[in-house]
């Protein structure tokens, strides 16, 4: 098993699919009336957040304490990192008190590959700027198999700020490695350069959301913050939600077993319309009990994998 | 004064041949000088070059003593080869007054390692909005001739337009970090597939290339010198070209940086190789070394920019740009050029003087010549230890790297600064 968790590019596919297998085991956990597992007892997980992500927080917090490991949440709002503390005095601070794996929120990209070189324990990234969020890729790759029953031979269209987005960076490489393919949808001022060399060759680009749904399996559907528009990236909100907006015509263009995905939180009426987000199709609150359990599997296997 | 009688050195790359240096100039050369009174120096397999003249150096002081003094940015490019350096403006307060510059200059005389020549801010306070007083600057004791906002672009093409023509009065020449700001707002590294994995917000080429072409239209509108700071692209390289064939008064340099790395650097996220303009791509880096080969860039600048460790130990969006350059500079020449001595020394020393307008630095070893000069063991390798650098800082990309070189002695208007490669003070 691998020391660290800081990019999609970090697991291999067998690596990969035994996390999805143990998420699959944990999930049984959560259907039992002890949601309790006594695998990390006698464990210290940091969650370090440099972020406002309560979501994520939770979701880590939630699949640290169900496996019985101790949870200490730093946040970085109201603590000494308000007062201009580095990462790197945190780091030994943490590591002074024996914690077994960082979870880090950072709005830094390569913040957690920081951490990683000054703590003994593992470093999970929790999202990490506009780089990575490889826990996110886990948990939508898991509820892509729990849904379609494959991953190989996917079609996944990721559509919207790919250019800001951590979320699709990991899925990319993610979800290449376990043999899906994936294009990139959005306004061109939104789409990174070189993505294919710099992520995963064979990943496809377009700028027309509509000639790519009659053809996927999955629409992931990325969050777009309006503030992009002060910048340029799009002249306003509405011409976003016209061309790169998923609403109930453009869903109706797809397969019939196409399923909707958006790792949250959703700009209703920007990227995904209500019609979308409430019906059958969407994944979204899937997403959120599959990523405890993926959560459960990662620290699991980092933390059961190393010192056992 | 002591005299120094140097045997059978090569004066760059010629057969070897014996130097005296007495009073401060080359007295004499030629085989089997003898001189009773003099230190003899065995310069078997040495090379003598004229004594580098770096162009782009920050020397952090007044303001950030933590990171660099001019006595200690002195010792380190007196142990690089360096006679003379141009101290960049960019202190705190800037050096954009006659009394700033002048506080740098005889600070660098006191330390008397290298000539410390100041370069004066174009604007005042590098805040791009109304000249700073430049002919104050030129008449003063430190006699400044460049003026830079390096780290900072004179974005706007009226207030360049106009210093280019106001510094002619005095011979001066606009050294231009070209960086348009407003497509480099955020900017991390190299805007390319290295940016796009690393989620780091990307420095476009384009956007150094058409300061550069801008700049280049405007120097031949007003017929003023201008000259490029620390070029890194081959887009660049092309606008060059294409200006000195028109006859533009244009120069250029490049770092010793963006001869050697490329943005491959970054993966690892530490900010020790984030620089400004960043490491480019491969492509670049090989159209760069072709243009000084070829003398579309006229020199290389080290760009020496000492950081505090807090500054460098932290995520990489946080950390400041710049890197150490002076004492590795000649090694990564050698490493880059092989030992093409004429070409080093062009480029490294009499073409900086020239455009730095330094009389007395740049000139070959010849009898009545100021003995400004190095001598440089080529067979010599050496594996860069941070911890042994001189600059106050550590912040070198090269550390464990083993390059080519070694500086053993350095003369000063005939005085060793450097002897046996130990700095003399």
């Amino acid at each position: 098993m691998i020391r660290h968790l800081l990019s999609g590019a970090d697991l291999d596919a067998a690596t990969a699919t035994q996390i999805l297998d143990t998420a699959a085991e944990m999930a049984t956990v959560a259907g039992r009336e002890v949601k309790k597992l006594p695998a990390l007892r006698g464990r210290t997980v940091v969650n370090l957040f440099y972020e406002d992500s309560t979501r994520t927080r939770i979701s880590f917090e939630a699949a640290a304490k169900r496996l019985s490991a101790d949870v200490i949440n730093f946040s970085a709002k109201g603590s000494s990192v308000t007062k201009g503390e580095s990462l790197k005095d945190t780091a030994l601070t943490l590591q002074a008190m024996g914690a077994d794996a960082v979870v880090v929120r950072h709005p830094a990209s390569g913040a957690p590959h920081r951490l990683a070189n000054w703590v003994d324990g593992s470093v999970v990234n929790a999202g990490d700027g506009t780089h990575e969020h490889p826990t996110q890729a886990l948990l939508d790759a898991y509820t892509m198999r729990s849904r379609l029953g494959r991953l190989a031979g996917l079609h996944v269209a990721i559509v919207g700020d790919v250019l800001h987005s951590r979320v699709a960076r990991s899925n990319v490489l993610l979800l290449s490695t376990l043999g899906a393919k994936v294009t990139l949808v959005g306004p061109p001022t939104l789409i990174p350069v070189d993505i294919s060399g710099a992520l995963a060759p064979g990943t496809d680009v377009s700028y027309d959301l509509d000639a790519v749904l009659p053809g996927v399996d999955v629409v992931m559907m990325l969050r777009v913050q309006r503030e992009r528009m002060n910048d340029s990236y799009f002249p306003s909100a509405r011409e976003y939600a016209r061309r790169y907006g998923l609403d109930g015509p453009r869903m109706r263009r797809l397969p019939g077993h196409a399923i909707v995905m958006h790792p949250g939180p959703m700009n209703r009426g920007m990227e995904i319309t209500p019609e979308v987000a409430d019906s059958p199709r969407s994944t979204i609150v899937e997403q959120v009990a599959n990523g405890v359990s993926v959560r459960m599997a990662v620290l699991y296997l980092l933390l059961g994998g190393n010192n056992r | 004064m002591t005299a120094y009688l140097i045997k059978s050195v090569s004066v760059v790359g010629a057969a070897p041949t014996d130097l005296l240096i007495r009073d401060g100039v080359v007295a004499e050369t030629g085989a089997g000088l003898t001189a009773p009174d003099a230190t003899v120096l065995d310069g078997t397999g040495l090379v003598a070059l004229p004594g580098l003249v770096d162009l782009h150096t920050h020397l952090r002081e007044p303001g950030r003593e933590d990171a660099e003094t001019v006595e200690s940015g002195s010792r380190a490019a007196a142990l690089g080869g360096y006679t003379a350096v141009c101290a960049m403006a960019n202190t705190s307060p800037v050096a954009d007054t006659a009394g700033v510059v002048e506080q740098v200059w005889r600070l660098g005389r006191e330390a008397g390692l290298v000539d410390v020549q100041p370069i004066g801010a174009v604007t005042v306070g590098l805040a791009g909005g109304q000249l700073a007083e430049l002919g104050a600057m030129a008449d003063s004791a430190a006699r400044v001739r460049i003026f830079s906002d390096d780290g900072h672009c004179v974005a706007d093409p009226k207030l360049m337009r106009r210093a280019l023509e106001y510094v002619k009065a005095f011979d001066g020449v606009i050294a231009q970090h070209a960086e348009e700001p407003r497509l480099t707002e955020g900017a991390q590294m190299h805007e390319g597939e290295v940016s796009t994995r690393l989620g780091l917000t990307g420095w476009p080429a384009v956007a150094e290339e058409a300061i550069i072409a801008r700049d280049v239209l405007l120097a031949e509108h007003v017929g003023s010198r201008l000259h490029v700071c620390h070029v890194s692209t081959a887009g660049s390289v092309e606008v060059l070209r294409h200006a000195k064939a028109r006859g533009v008064k244009v120069t250029a340099e490049v770092t010793p940086h963006h001869l050697l790395l490329t943005d491959a650097k970054a993966e690892t996220y530490d900010p020790v190789y984030k620089v400004n303009p960043p490491l480019r791509t491969a492509t670049d880096v090989a159209a760069l070394r072709a243009a000084l080969a070829e003398g579309v860039i006229d020199i290389i600048a080290t760009d020496h920019a000492p950081h505090a460790v807090e500054d460098k130990e932290c995520e990489w969006a946080y950390a400041r740009p710049g890197m150490l350059g002076l004492e590795t500079a000649l090694s990564i020449a050698l490493d880059v050029l092989g030992p093409q001595w004429d070409l080093i020394a062009e480029r490294m020393s009499r073409a900086p003087a020239r455009i730095a307008g330094l009389d007395g630095h740049g000139a070959d070893a010849a009898p009545g010549v100021p003995a400004n000069l190095t001598l440089v063991d080529p067979a010599a390798r050496r594996t860069i230890e941070p911890a042994e650098l001189a600059s106050r800082s550590r912040n070198t990309p090269y550390a464990r790297m083993t390059l080519p070189g070694r500086i053993v002695a350095t003369f000063l208007r005939g005085e060793p600064t450097v002897l046996d490669g130990k700095a003399t003070k």
